[in-house]
């Protein structure tokens, strides 16, 4: 039998009833949302339910939306079903001063890197995580470098030289 | 038919040889005199020992610069090292970023004395295009420089030019220029001893 995106759909709310919310699917790929409190619930149904078997994370990035109050953060799970072939979106949303979200590290050991990434990058703080901290950028780093907090140029940098250009 | 040997070492046919002249000096029957730091002068510079730092694409216009086509070796250059204690040239092609400064510092402090670097390219000299919180701004603000090649990139004709102007340097430098008061006080603005 084929995994449509409609069957998919009926498992999860059979399962979690209405916290699983905002299902669309924009390009055909079934996206969805659930509190942050049970991102892991969700994942490891997806992972071991023998139907929906999305075993693989392909990423795990974050965005920042900074005008929407009290869900400025968000963590966007790519999964895939390598059986048969199909993708899903799966966003949990946090606030940006309570950063919080459990790591998937247990379940998917791909999502340590890619933590770490979105760590590094927006800041999130991915409880249950063996080594945080920052991957890409410099180790001193005091800020999260995505967010949309700062204005496009960074007025506050002192290492740029004006000189060479132009300024 | 096959080449003979001889092509290569006798100017035969024509062919510009060209072969390093002496150094200003006295001559007379037998003898030469000249300064010691032109004769150092002369061997250091016909045989730079460049060591490549290529991050980007600017790496890949070193390597036409390295190839037949252009040919660095036709400078005295084509032994081109990947150990920094062999090497007396730094080469700098490409965006550096912060995270890669202090590999970069630590590259230039394992060279021995005496060494040069060539900044090659928009981005090693000042940042470039990557206007940036991750890209450091010109890799002057680690190491010091003694030619900057404009360009991005910069064609391997220019980074031919950028080398000359280094073996201009090298050919001209006083022997006892890093044993100075100047050099140390500009190893010291880096933080380096
Ligand atoms: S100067 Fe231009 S070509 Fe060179 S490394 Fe930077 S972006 Fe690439």
């Amino acid at each position: 039998m084929e995994l449509t995106n409609d069957i998919i759909k009926q498992r999860l709310t059979e399962k979690f009833g209405d916290e699983v919310t905002n299902f669309e699917a924009p390009y055909g790929m079934l996206t969805f949302e659930a509190p942050k409190e049970l991102n892991l619930k969700v994942l490891q149904f997806l992972f071991e339910d023998d139907i929906l078997q999305f075993r693989f994370l392909t990423d795990l990035c974050a965005v920042n939306y900074p005008d929407d109050e009290g869900r400025e953060l968000a963590v966007v799970y790519h999964l895939h079903n390598l059986v048969n072939n199909v993708r899903i979106r799966f966003k949990v949303f946090t606030a940006v001063e309570t950063p919080d979200v459990f790591s998937a590290t247990a379940l998917h050991a791909g999502a340590n890197w890619m933590e770490r990434e979105t760590y590094d990058f927006f800041g999130v703080n991915f409880v249950g995580h063996p080594n945080l901290k920052r991957i890409l950028n410099v180790d001193e780093m005091d800020y999260f470098p995505l967010r949309k907090e700062y204005p496009l140029e960074d007025q506050t940098r002192i290492d740029k030289d004006d000189a060479m250009f132009g300024r | 038919m096959a080449r003979p040997v001889q092509y290569n070492v006798k100017n035969e046919g024509g062919k510009p040889l060209q072969i390093v002249g002496a150094p200003e000096g006295f001559n007379g029957d037998g003898f030469f005199t000249t300064k010691l730091s032109n004769v150092v002068g002369l061997a250091r510079k016909n045989s730079i020992w460049p060591l490549p730092f290529a991050t980007s694409c600017c790496g890949i216009e070193f390597m036409a610069t390295m190839a037949s086509h252009y040919d660095l070796s036709r400078f005295g250059a084509e032994r081109v090292g990947f150990s920094p204690r062999q090497c007396d040239l730094l080469m700098v092609m490409g965006t550096i970023a912060k995270k890669m400064g202090p590999v970069l510092r630590q590259v230039y402090l394992q060279m021995a004395e005496p060494r040069w670097v060539l900044s090659v390219g928009a981005c090693a000299s000042s940042g470039g295009i990557f206007d940036t919180y991750s890209v450091l701004q010109g890799i002057d603000q680690i190491i010091p420089v003694d030619v900057y090649v404009p360009g991005c990139p910069p064609r391997p004709e220019a980074i031919i030019d950028g080398f000359m102007k280094i073996q201009e340097l090298v050919g001209k430098e006083s022997i006892r220029r890093r044993n100075g008061e100047k050099y140390k006080q500009l190893m010291e603005s880096y933080g380096i001893q």
